[in-house]
């Protein structure tokens, strides 16, 4: 029978089926940990005397809880915060008990969880994977199974390398067409998660298929994937075909020689079948699409840049309208205010969205020779040390510095406003994150999220710009 | 785990679609490294002000909140983030209970855990359960995990929802499913004597 990209990488994993009682036991490939999601799961382990199944299934970095300010005179990145310097140290602790590698602070191979994986050719096509961070859905790029999973079940795969997991439905997203110049990945998946909205994949797992998929970079589909979540799927997958071979190959952890032919042998045979069929199917048109910005509090709330703020009037569904009425208040938007034009205090380009070396290329490409609009904070924070060297390389830190923007360290940053990296309250930021939810970048901060190149021009302009104007 | 089968409490309203993990426990608050006082960062932002002082017009400020341990809140509660921080702070402010039209997948599973009941009703119950919260200061419901039935109290109303029926075997049995895991012991050595690792972290 034909079988879907996710149908594969399930049943390979199984290590009992569901049954009306039971949940599936699923085997998981590799176990990624943080420093805030994991130390209760790892007091569980020591509670009940238990091991790390596969420490060598395991990789821990240090991210979310991590300053991104300047290296002192000795090449550390101080920690100042007494918490923050406890949970990293707790991490440091763990991994040193239980045998588990670490990418601690700092370090050349440190950065974002979901940047670090690919980054080191550990995120495979075909793995089972997960990490107590909803953002794993980046690593269905590769057409991995990834999702994020709570602490507890951080626990679980400690202990023993398998999650009991319920067999989640299939979900076609096919995007035709291409792209007009400007127009992102990011705008894509944005544009997706407005058609769809923030619990329209739930119970879902998303393949995203069609000729503007196939197009994309590897970074590019990791954007996609990345926000699988803010639709509410779990995971999002991208059938692997030459783009990701090529992307993986030689890698630090990719297989090699022998190895490596049979992966890819293994690999060609993960993408759907012909005639295999999903739950549900949507199909977009790419070359449609406009660059795309977000005017409340949830990432399904966006819309072309071109147009206005929506009037809660218009919705039918009484919970609807209070909910968008509230979003708009805390905003500060008028039902019908054009987006472009409007004040911009901030702005981030970083976070396991959009902090790789193409997102940063991206960003500087516009910014090279022009300077930042006055009053206007811009940080480029890059996903990791790798990628922060590879940018330098390439003097990418020279157009951002120059330019007037910040230039800082590796990690999740202004993303999620727990490691200093803060909005201040009511400040407008255009964000290259994730999530536009109420204080999500800083109490009382306000968050448009939209591609690199939109935040970068919104740097150079200090207002939310439609970047085809700029584009020569 | 203490086993949960049936209780009857009062219940509050929250009539807001999508709330977020990070509205019921932001960020700032994660860094602990234990679960204790969760329960005091939960919806921090919307119950204190900058200066922290409570907000009177959010519901967990209001006296009639006091004591409250079932939550009834819009579509979609528990999107965003994995955070299972979210549920040991309901829990840790003492809620058994949230009562929506729709959970996300993450918040729901972590729920299940930590003997959080995630109760899914109907559009019209829910809007019946948010009229009687408000007018009435509260309502009274009663969640009975053993029947799967959700009764309002003061709305003549029962309704069956459903549950997973692996969590809710553990929930009322009071056992946690890390306990399940390690006891298939047997088959995961099966499956990694088949299959070799796809993949090393350490080289």
């Amino acid at each position: 029978m034909p079988q879907t990209l996710f149908e594969k990488v399930w049943n390979a994993h199984l290590v009992r089926p569901e049954s009306d009682e039971t949940p599936a036991v699923l085997a998981i490939d590799l176990h990624l940990i943080h420093e805030v999601t994991s130390p209760q799961a790892f007091t569980l382990l020591r509670e009940r005397g238990l091991r790390v199944r596969h420490p060598e299934r395991t990789l821990a970095t240090m991210d979310h809880n991590t300053p991104t300010t300047p290296r002192d005179a000795n090449g550390v990145i101080p920690v100042t915060d007494p918490q923050a310097r406890a949970q990293l140290s707790q991490l440091e602790q763990n991994c040193a008990e239980f045998g588990i590698p670490l990418y601690a602070l700092g370090t050349e191979n440190n950065g974002i969880v979901h940047v670090v994986g690919p980054e080191q050719g550990l995120t495979q096509p075909g793995l089972t994977m997960v990490c107590g961070d909803s953002h794993t859905s980046t690593h269905g790029a590769f057409g991995a199974l990834a999702f994020g999973i709570g602490t507890s079940e951080v626990g679980h795969v400690l202990a023993t390398q398998c999650l009991l997991q319920s067999r989640p439905r299939t979900f076609a997203i096919q995007v035709n067409g291409q792209l007009q110049p400007g127009v992102t990945a990011k705008d894509i998946i944005l544009a997706i998660i407005a058609t769809i909205g923030v619990g329209g994949g739930t119970g879902y797992v998303v393949e995203y298929t069609g000729e503007a998929i196939r197009a994309l970079s590897m970074e590019e589909r990791m954007t996609i994937c990345n926000m699988s979540i803010e639709g509410g799927a779990r995971a999002g997958m991208i059938a692997p075909d030459d783009t990701t071979i090529e992307y993986v190959a030689g890698r630090p952890f990719a297989p090699k020689g022998r190895a490596w032919d049979a992966a890819v042998e293994r690999w060609r045979t993960l993408p759907t079948d012909e005639g295999a069929t999903y739950d549900r199917t949507i199909t977009l048109d790419a070359s449609t699409l406009a660059p795309m910005i977000t005017y409340g509090t949830n990432p399904g709330m966006g819309i072309p840049i071109t147009e206005s703020v929506p009037d809660p009037a218009s919705l039918d569904d009484p919970g609807a309208r209070l909910t968008l009425d509230k979003s708009l208040r805390y905003m500060g938007l008028i039902p019908g205010q054009r987006m472009i034009g409007h004040p911009v205090d901030v702005v981030f380009i970083g976070s396991c969205t959009n902090s790789r070396i193409s997102d940063l290329r991206q960003a500087a490409n516009l910014m090279r020779g022009r300077t930042v609009a006055p009053g206007v904070r811009v940080m480029v924070v890059p996903g990791s040390q790798q990628v922060k060297k590879q940018a330098e390389a390439e003097g990418l830190h020279q157009v951002f510095l120059s330019a007037g923007a910040e230039w800082r360290e590796a990690g999740c940053s202004m993303c999620l406003g727990m490691n200093g990296d803060q909005l201040k309250p009511r400040q407008y930021a255009v964000s290259t994150s994730n999530r536009n939810f109420e204080g999500r970048q800083g109490p009382g901060g306000r968050t448009f999220l939209a591609s690199p190149l939109t935040a970068a021009a919104a740097a150079l302009t200090g207002v939310i710009t439609d970047v085809r104007t700029m584009l020569s | 785990m203490e086993p949960i089968t049936t209780f009857t409490a009062k219940a509050i309203a929250l009539p807001i679609d999508n709330i977020d993990t990070d509205q019921i426990i932001p960020a700032r608050f994660l860094k602990a490294t234990d679960k204790q006082g969760m329960g005091d960062a939960l919806f921090a932002d919307w119950r204190f002000d900058a200066a922290g002082n409570p907000r009177p017009d959010f519901v967990l400020n209001h006296p009639e909140a006091a004591g409250a341990e079932v939550l009834v809140a819009g579509h979609n509660f528990g999107c965003g983030s994995s955070r299972e921080h979210a549920p040991w702070a309901l829990r840790g402010h003492g809620f058994k209970a949230v009562i929506s039209t729709y959970f996300a997948d993450i918040f729901r599973n972590n729920a299940l855990k930590n003997g959080l009941l995630p109760v899914t009703v109907d559009a019209e119950t829910y809007r019946q359960l948010v009229s009687l919260c408000e007018e009435g200061m509260g309502t009274t419901v009663t969640i009975d995990l053993t029947s799967l039935i959700l009764t309002l109290n003061e709305g003549n109303r029962q309704v069956a929802f459903p549950i997973d029926s692996f969590a809710r075997y553990c929930l009322l049995n009071g056992i946690d499913q890390l306990g399940f895991l390690l006891q298939q012991e047997e088959a995961i050595a099966a499956y990694e004597a088949e299959h070799p690792a796809l993949v090393q972290t350490i080289a």
